[in-house]
């Protein structure tokens, strides 16, 4: 039974992705693209150039850190759909110690990513308190925390950061993740050393979750917080503790952008998104450390893929939005999936 | 056509398992049949197979003299087979009437017609002696009357086999005998019933005939008026139970539990211990007669530190723990044995292991400086697994797969294990078949003999008269009697459990 539940973990989202490139395809053909063409080209905007491979990691690393995030609430038994607020208020924290900061590199760089986590974990923790002291469910609270960090993280880089192009000013090239030696290795692409960060998280999430006492709170309290009250774990501490560092992976994930691809913060009209994708990540990734990895690893490629696919193919990016969303959708009803398979291991007899 | 119901050599097999293996049922008309079998045995199985949830590899199904080729779960209801759930199925916020008629609504120019609706339930009730009133809100009336609503709700749907699931296992010992009243006066109007049970005296006194299984396969049919309980209980578990509780007289120490005035405030604000005073020796079981719901959850989460007391106090040993967290109460030397294991006393999604430390995860050896160290910990749980004979693949199974007795018998290993100095077992039998059952009284008495303080709540009257040496009557939130076992009575606990007032009673 055990075996069997590992192996169908693996096999659901494997299958979703075969059958969303599949119906993605069949939509192609009816809106008179060519769909082999299309994934021809999007492959080779993937893997074809060390510059298409350098953006891929690239834009894998903000997407492992905000997927960990999701993961991480969600095992504990929270959903933190906050994650792209906890990303901003980290964005922003990262871009301040970046710019007013001196230091040399070796502690401006871990001061600035600490500085995104420590922001993120205290944005995090408040629906975590709400939650803890007054009920109030963590999905409504978060998403109202959303709407507070993207105008409040405007605000004060318009009042107090502000240079022209409405944005911040770059950070100090101590506190840059931008590396020279990688982008030589990729042809010029944006790849940065942050892909080392996403990865040390991953394994740290893993560590906290499964090695630790800490870890073990967590777990019981997000499966069971009567039987956890019962064995004497403070409920309260856990959730609040939860979210807070659920939110430090989120914010650690906007110094990704900060420190990183963009070395500075924009005014934002809207979302970036990678919040909202580090929840398919998670679903994408089964919640585990390395799932995670591996589900940011299928995004951020193709994303990456679509621009060659449009360049190459003329199929709109839109598509791969298309694919990526029934991808999502497969997981999603993975009942749908084990359905189908058991009627195929069945051999088609109900 | 005599069986209204005739399974043949029924065999259902799963992935590595036999789940049923050549098991005859046959039903009479108009007869109560036991269907008795330790937990896991097969019972649920087979009804799974009679109702056509699953497909058997083998046997027959007659139904009413009909052969039923049956892989539709709605064919049970067409041919009039109709399942009281242990666990209600019931809408809370809808009233008694709402909830019989949902999925089958009477209709009145496209509304629901629900006076029409409650005039048949009442008709319904009148006729079997259900006394439910169409109009409350299930939210609102007892667990024998949400009961009572699941029979109408197989009879509204006209089914004339009615299969219980464990039906005594949630009421209190008045409701029963109103409940055996009840299955007796349906089956006086044509009704024939499947009782699923494991307890032996509520088959000798209400069943005609006893259907046994032991571990998937069919032991045999016996007529209940040629056996006794101990000739079922061999039957079912295929080597001779010891029912009489085996123990030598207490001999009670100092005292280790004190809780003096107490009050606690239920969530209404009310107060459901209402100034209790009780003391438990070390070397002794107290046992606590209540019918539920006279404030003894309330009691035993405020000394676990789960519930927050009002006023008076509580002392371990010396240590006063009124009002302390559930932590600092459990490391002052108490272990709890909760009422309800799913929800307190097990993290169902943790595996076997993970659940044997789940108030020592935190202490050496099984975890330094915050790491955990899975080698101690599954070294205990191996252990525990082997000395409480707890039947689990390995301890690396999720809590969740074991079965009811073995999930129970996992808690009473943790607990007992710790070492206590004083010992809650609220419940600590429910639902559990007879072997489990002699295990389990067989530890808490050996927890006695060892110099602990033992204090026993449940509502089966015979196990505490069997296994306390004292017993609390509870009522009101109230001690109101303190009495011998071997000086009561069933009778006389009934009686003060309602509030009457003590007759011969020998007080001490």
């Amino acid at each position: 039974m055990q075996n069997n539940t590992n192996k169908m973990k693996f096999l659901v989202p494997l299958i979703s992705v075969f059958l969303g490139l599949l119906i993605g395809g069949i939509i192609m053909l009816i809106s008179g693209y060519p769909p082999i063409e299309a994934y021809a080209a999007l492959f080779e905007g993937i893997f074809g150039e060390s510059y298409y491979r350098g953006e891929t990691i690239r834009q894998m690393s903000p997407l492992i850190l905000s997927g960990l995030a999701v993961a991480f609430a969600f095992r504990t038994g929270l959903f933190n759909i906050g994650v792209e607020g906890q990303l901003l208020v980290g964005w922003l924290a990262a871009v301040y110690v970046g710019i007013f900061v001196d230091a040399p590199a070796i502690i401006h760089i871990p001061l600035a990513v600490l500085a995104a986590g420590v922001a993120g974990a205290l944005w995090g923790s408040v629906p975590g308190i709400l939650k803890a002291r007054f009920k109030v469910h963590e999905v409504i609270t978060t998403i109202m925390m959303n709407y507070i960090a993207l105008y409040s993280t405007n605000e004060i880089i318009r009042n107090f950061m502000l240079a022209p192009g409405e944005r911040t000013e770059n950070v100090k090239e101590s506190a840059s993740l931008a590396s020279p030696f990688l982008q030589e290795l990729t042809d010029n692409s944006t790849l940065h050393f942050g892909i080392i960060i996403a990865i040390v998280a991953a394994v740290i999430m893993w560590f906290l979750l499964w090695r630790t006492t800490l870890g073990y709170e967590l777990r019981a309290v997000g499966f069971n917080q009567h039987a956890s009250q019962y064995a004497g774990i403070n409920v309260s501490k856990n959730i609040v503790l939860s979210m807070a560092i659920s939110g430090a992976f989120a914010g650690i994930a906007g110094s990704m952008e900060g420190l990183g691809t963009y070395q500075y913060m924009t005014i934002n009209a809207g979302f970036t998104g990678v919040g909202f994708d580090g929840i398919a990540v998670a679903l994408l990734g089964a919640n585990s450390a390395i799932g995670v990895i591996l589900g940011a690893a299928l995004f951020g490629g193709l994303k990456i893929g679509a621009l060659n696919m449009q360049a190459m193919a003329g199929v709109p990016t839109e598509l791969v939005g298309i694919v990526i969303a029934l991808i999502i959708f497969f997981v999603a009803c993975s009942y749908l999936v084990h359905w189908l398979m058991n009627r195929v291991n069945r051999g088609g007899k109900i | 056509m005599e069986y209204v119901i005739d399974m043949r050599n029924i065999r259902k097999e799963f992935p590595g398992i036999v789940a049923n293996d050549n098991i005859t049922l046959q039903v009479k008309k108009g007869e109560i049949h036991a269907l008795l079998g330790e937990n896991g045995a097969g019972k649920s199985t087979l009804m799974n197979v009679l109702f056509g949830l699953y497909e058997p590899e083998q046997g027959e199904i007659f139904v009413k003299g009909n052969k039923v080729v049956n892989n539709d779960p709605n064919i049970a209801n067409s041919l009039g087979i109709g399942m009281v759930h242990q666990h209600f199925m019931l809408v809370d916020k809808f009233t008694v009437t709402e909830n019989i008629i949902l999925g089958k609504e009477p209709t009145k120019g496209g509304k629901v017609d629900l006076q029409t609706a409650a005039k048949e339930v009442q008709a319904l009730s009148d006729q079997y002696g259900l006394r439910v009133d169409p109009y409350a809100k299930i939210e609102d009336i007892s667990v024998g009357m949400q009961q009572r609503v699941e029979i109408l709700k197989t009879l509204y749907r006209g089914a004339d086999i009615l299969i219980f699931d464990e039906p005594t296992a949630v009421l209190t010992p008045q409701e029963i005998v109103e409940l055996i009243q009840i299955m007796k006066k349906l089956v006086n109007e044509g009704k024939s019933i499947i009782l699923i049970t494991h307890k032996l005296k509520e088959i000798m006194e209400v069943c005609d005939r006893c259907t046994v299984i032991r571990r998937g396969r069919g032991v045999g049919t016996v007529d209940v008026s040629d056996s006794n309980p101990d000739s079922l209980a061999a039957m079912m578990v295929g080597r001779e139970v010891n029912f009489k509780v085996e123990k030598v007289d207490a001999a009670p120490k100092e005292a280790v539990l004190k809780i003096k005035d107490l009050i606690v405030h239920d969530s209404r604000k009310v107060p459901a211990v209402n100034g209790l005073n009780l003391t438990v020796h070390a070397g002794e079981i107290v046992g606590i007669a209540g019918v539920d719901g006279n404030g003894q959850s309330e009691l035993l989460e405020a000394i676990t530190g789960l519930h927050k007391v009002h006023e008076g106090s509580i002392h371990l040993r010396d240590k006063e723990i009124t009002n302390k967290s559930p932590r600092s109460v459990t490391e002052n030397g108490l272990s709890h044995i909760p009422q309800d294991r799913h929800k307190h006393g097990l993290v169902l999604d943790f595996s076997v292991g993970e659940n044997m430390v789940l108030q020592t995860y935190y202490q050496k050896p099984y975890s330094k400086s915050g790491i955990l160290n899975f080698k101690p910990i599954f070294d205990k749980a191996k252990k525990l697994i082997e000395e409480y004979d707890v039947r689990t693949p390995d301890a690396y199974t999720p809590a969740r797969a074991l079965s009811g007795g073995n999930q129970q018998k996992a808690i009473i290993a943790r607990e007992v294990d710790r070492d206590p100095d004083f010992l809650i077992a609220a419940q600590p039998t429910r639902g559990l078949d007879v072997g489990a059952i002699e295990f389990i009284h067989s530890k808490l008495i050996e927890q006695r003999d060892n110099g602990k303080a033992v204090l026993l709540v449940s509502f089966e009257l015979e196990e505490i008269i069997n296994v306390s040496d004292r017993i609390a009557v509870m009522y009101e939130g109230k001690i109101v009697a303190i009495v011998n076992p071997k000086e009561t009575t069933e009778q006389e606990l009934g009686l003060l459990m309602a509030g009457g007032k003590r007759g011969a009673v020998h007080a001490e």
